[in-house]
């Protein structure tokens, strides 16, 4: 493929991942890219071009060795719950921006110890950096069967790292605080990481089942290769020891690695994306070593005998078959896993360098001078910073080669790394952790690493011909580089992680329990071990003595912050605390609150030595901390209970507001209620008054009709004394004053005594009546009451029959521990949507107050009060022809009344 | 022979208006709630209509607001006769274009002399 082609491609794709980072970045919170999968997706930047080709390699030469990588994180990832809640959770209180920045705050804000920890991190990672870009850079000549040029301003490759250097350098610092989240580029991160994947199942999936015939057939032609036995068999105890403490590295550097860091606590958004990361990222990982082994073993069977790196062999597999799409394709795949380390470790690198070095040191000017170190200045120097980083990296690789292969110089990495565990573990959950056990720890542990790696590295790279690693320094056998005291059946990295970390912990023990840590660091270590304690008012937990006044912090947060957010913060403090803004003396809560406010710009030693150039701190003895953090554990358990006596009062204050509301509504119908009954009222008086004064009036009126208007008269006056009996029987049944006295009876017999006094008016309309039963049913009921139920529903029934072939239906049956009766009628049925509203006394007011319901209004609210008496139920069922009302009993007496 | 339709689901109240407005030389319909009334005015254009508010299916508000649309019946008067006595349901009455509101129950003779002053208008 031709070098321009390819380039261009790459251009293009850099400009898509410009746009993402640029569109995400627009996005803000939005669900797109603040989610745990875009979470989870980001952590996966620990799959670096190693993962993507020098897993390939290891499987190729050495078998199972390239495992232990993923199983440590694998296993390590259900402990996130708890371990990475809880450092994201510090994290986010104290606006903690690096590993770098953790460490030093919970050592006193220990200047000393953020650089140490700057310079472990950069030892480690610049190499690591170096190899990605070697990666990036040697791929690139595999497809395009380029040499490399050796004029680094001749070679194609030098492009493609500058413009990494300035899409990194752009998007990383976006913020001058350094704690807040960049979407951007996570989101880009958590793209490529989709990319990577995918690519890599892809290449997997046309090894195995398009070069080969399924992983079968791999497996029978690769176990025909030479060594194929030994390659694949984990080798007895010492190699498991091996692995195990390979497993273990891999653990730490999950944790540890400045980019996982970054990813999985400085960019969280929240807590909760934990519990998807939990599952989803070892699934990831699992996915992505599905198909290393084919893929390696198939380069084995492909290319046996011919001298390639077996690195590269999922790019010549695709090669050797001449697919231009493909190897292109896991080309972009491996570029996407390089860049994504490289970006994101960069940024992080960057923000250690400036606020844990430059700004602390003094190196960007005096920081207590005002107008040195600047908003501007500080994201220069990040900007300069993460671009130096990636072409100082570029030139490593172009100046020493760098002949180790990718595993290797990245597992150098991890050892590096590692010496940090101790220090922040420990500053975890060990509250007695000092400043000096830390700083001496990850001394002693470096030195180590130096020792035993560092070195012998260094001369295989220089190829002199020192016999430092056979021999031992100056000839000692039990200083032998790579069989440290006598110890010769580990490899080279484990076994340096082995001896730096025996030395590093113990050291970190023996010091911390013999020098103890002044009064700061043990403030900080009940913050941090405690955190859940103080997560929402952890500047109760801060501890300071001395005077200060608001107007000088106030002066220092502007020159970071500006004037506007410097007010907005302080209003913020102000209502937090219920502080008085005029009160001139800042209280120690103040202190913390500034320092944290610095801290994500400038780094927390830096933050530190600004706030206390302008406040008179007084010293405080360690047992005066202790005293004090026990009141302020007692006053943190008052304020607890303060809040939840004022939630209770809330929740009492919400109660009390819904009460009044349903008094309202129940004012309301009440009102409603009264409008419906005086209007009922009012209809027979209306008629009665009508027939009254024509009688009155009239003395010409036909004999039959002035019968025919008193008998009006009577029957209306009968209608509203039946009205007022029911108004008084639902006033009876609402206050609590009506009782029912249930007693054995047979449901039939009800009924039938109910229809008897209806016979007339049944007989009248022509109607046919059924009742469908067994001939006894017994229940406990009130029988006065359901007769008057059965009655109130039967007169309405023949209300609605049609005016010929009427029918009512009356239906019993058992069922559930229920008597159910069912009163059928062939009427013009009842509209579904009024189903519940007609059994309510209101059912008028809720239609507007206009409609005229069926019926007298009253009667079905009345049964529905007698029926919930009985603990029953009432109510109308969709029906095919007419309207169908049922209403149910309990069977049993022991069904309280 | 004027005529006159009362609208109202009281058989009662009705028979007395029917009885009453007879005798006074009108020519009576009767419906028993709106879409009743709707479908009478459509054939036989009464020079008055007497009509309740609260009734099943089309109450009176909804019918008047029908009646008030068509050019036919612009000349009807159209007086409510309904026991909402609110200040609020006369004035949506009114509102509507009744010509006038009248509470029940209601005095026989009054009524008589409102239709009568309303149609020498």
């Amino acid at each position: 493929m031709n070098s321009i082609a390819l380039l261009i491609i790459l251009s293009g794709y850099l400009a898509v991942l410009f746009y993402i980072a640029h569109w995400a970045e627009k996005k803000g919170n939005s669900k797109w890219t603040n989610n745990p999968y875009v979470y989870t997706l980001s952590l996966a930047v620990y799959c670096t071009a190693w993962t993507y080709y020098g897993s390939i390699g290891v499987a190729a030469d050495s078998g199972l060795s390239y495992l232990p990588i993923y199983l440590g994180p694998i296993i390590i990832a259900p402990s996130w719950i708890l371990i990475l809640r809880k450092i994201i959770r510090i994290s986010r209180v104290n606006k903690i921006s690096s590993i770098a920045d953790f460490i030093s705050l919970r050592y006193g804000n220990s200047r000393f110890l953020g650089a140490i920890v700057t310079v472990i991190c950069l030892t480690g990672i610049i190499p690591y950096i170096s190899l990605q870009l070697k990666a990036i850079s040697e791929t690139f000549h595999v497809v395009t069967n380029t040499p490399t040029s050796k004029n680094i301003f001749d070679d194609t490759t030098t492009l493609v790292a500058v413009a990494l250097a300035l899409f990194a350098s752009y998007y990383g610092t976006r913020y001058v605080d350094a704690s807040e989240k960049r979407k951007g580029i996570v989101t880009a991160v958590a793209m490529e990481s989709v990319l990577k994947l995918v690519f890599f199942v892809i290449i997997g999936v046309y090894v195995t089942f398009f070069v080969f015939d399924g992983f079968d057939d791999i497996y029978q032609k690769a176990s025909l290769l030479e060594h194929f036995k030994e390659k694949n068999t984990i080798g007895g105890l010492p190699q498991a020891i091996n692995w195990f403490l390979l497993c273990v590295l891999s653990m730490f550097a999950i944790f540890l690695l400045p980019r996982q860091f970054q990813v999985s606590v400085i960019e969280n958004n929240r807590e909760n994306h934990i519990n998807t990361a939990v599952w989803l990222f070892p699934l990831y990982l699992l996915l992505f070593n599905i198909f290393v082994y084919p893929i390696a073993w198939g380069g084995n069977i492909l290319f046996d005998g011919k001298n390639v790196n077996s690195d590269t062999y999922s790019l010549l597999i695709p090669q050797f078959f001449d697919e231009k799409t493909l190897t292109v394709m896991v080309f972009l795949g491996g570029f996407s896993a390089a860049i994504s380390m490289i970006i994101v470790s960069s940024i992080g690198l960057s923000t250690m360098i400036t606020n844990n070095i430059l700004i602390p040191y003094n190196l960007l000017g005096k920081l207590k001078s005002e107008d040195s170190v600047s908003s501007k200045s500080i994201l220069n120097s990040r900007k300069i910073g993460i671009f130096s980083l990636i072409i100082l990296s570029y030139f490593i690789y172009r100046f020493f080669g760098l002949d180790y292969n990718l595993v290797s110089i990245g597992l150098v990495a991890f050892v590096i790394i590692s010496q940090l565990a101790p220090a922040f573990f420990g500053a975890l959950f060990w509250r007695r952790g000092s400043r000096l056990g830390a700083v001496y720890s990850i001394l002693v542990g470096f030195a180590i690493c130096i020792y035993t790696l560092l070195i012998p590295y260094a001369i295989g790279i220089t190829n002199s011909s020192s016999n430092f690693i056979s021999e031992g320094y100056m000839g000692f056998q039990l200083l032998k580089p790579f069989q440290l005291f006598g110890l010769d059946y580990l490899q080279p990295v484990p076994h340096a992680l082995f001896w730096s970390l025996l030395f590093n912990s113990v050291t970190y023990f023996a010091v911390s329990v013999s020098f103890k840590g002044n009064y700061r660091e043990r403030n900080y270590a009940e913050m941090f071990v405690d955190i859940n304690k103080y997560i929402t008012n952890h500047e109760d937990a801060f501890i300071w003595k001395g005077t200060a006044y608001r107007n000088d912090i106030e002066k220092v947060l502007i020159r970071f912050l500006g004037e506007e957010r410097t007010k907005r913060a302080m209003n913020i403090f102000n209502v937090k605390y219920n502080v008085d803004k005029n009160i001139e003396l800042a209280d120690a809560r103040l202190i913390k609150f500034a320092e944290n406010l610095l801290t994500g710009h400038i780094g927390t030693a830096s933050a530190r030595i600004l706030i206390s150039s302008v406040v008179k701190e007084e010293k405080i003895t360690l047992p005066e901390v202790l005293k004090i953090l026990e009141e302020s554990k007692e006053n943190i358990i008052i304020n607890k209970k303060l809040t939840e006596t004022s939630n209770e009062l809330k929740e009492i204050t919400a109660k009390l507001q819904n009460a009044n509301a349903s008094l309202i509504i129940k004012d309301k119908q009440k009102d409603e209620f009264l409008d419906t009954v005086t209007h009922e009222l009012r209809t027979p008086i209306t008629a009665i008054r009508a027939a009254s004064e024509i009688l009155h009036d009239d003395d010409e009126i036909p004999e039959d009709l002035k019968k025919q208007f008193l008998q009006n008269i009577i029957s209306e006056s009968d209608r509203l004394n039946r009205l007022i009996d029911k108004i008084l029987d639902l006033e009876k049944f609402e206050t609590g004053k009506q009782t029912i006295n249930p007693s054995k009876n047979n449901l039939v017999e009800t009924v039938e005594k109910s229809i008897e006094p209806l016979q007339q008016l049944i007989r009248n309309k022509k109607i046919t009546i059924h009742i469908e039963s067994k001939d006894k049913i017994n229940a406990y009921y009130d029988e006065d009451r359901i007769v008057q139920v059965v009655t109130n529903l039967l007169s309405n029934a023949i209300k609605f029959c049609p005016d010929s072939e009427g029918l009512i239906t009356i239906q019993i049956i058992e069922k559930d521990n229920f008597i159910h009766t069912f009163v059928h009628d062939n009427g013009k049925g009842i509209n579904p949507n009024d189903f519940e509203a007609i059994f309510d006394k209101f059912y008028q007011s809720t239609n507007q107050n206009i409609k005229k319901p069926v019926g007298s209004g009253l009667g079905l609210a009345i049964c529905k009060q007698i029926i919930d008496h009985h603990k029953g139920k009432i109510l109308a069922q969709p029906s095919i022809k007419g309207a169908c009302i049922v209403f149910t009993l309990p069977k049993n007496k022991n069904i309280e009344l | 022979m004027k005529k006159i339709l009362i609208v109202d689901d009281e058989p009662n109240i009705v028979m007395s208006l029917e009885y009453t407005f007879k005798k006074n030389n009108f020519e009576v319909f009767i419906a028993r709630d709106g879409q009743e009334a709707l479908d009478i005015v459509k054939t036989n254009y009464p020079d008055m209509i007497i009509l309740d508010v609260m009734m099943p299916m089309v109450d009176g508000y909804a019918t008047i607001e029908q009646i008030r649309k068509d050019d036919n019946l612009k000349h009807t008067k159209v007086i409510f006769l309904s026991a909402k006595n609110k200040e609020s349901d006369i004035e949506k009455g009114m509102a509507l274009g009744a010509d006038a509101y009248l509470t029940k129950p209601f005095s026989i003779k009054k009524v008589v002399d409102q239709v009568m002053e309303l149609l020498s208008k």
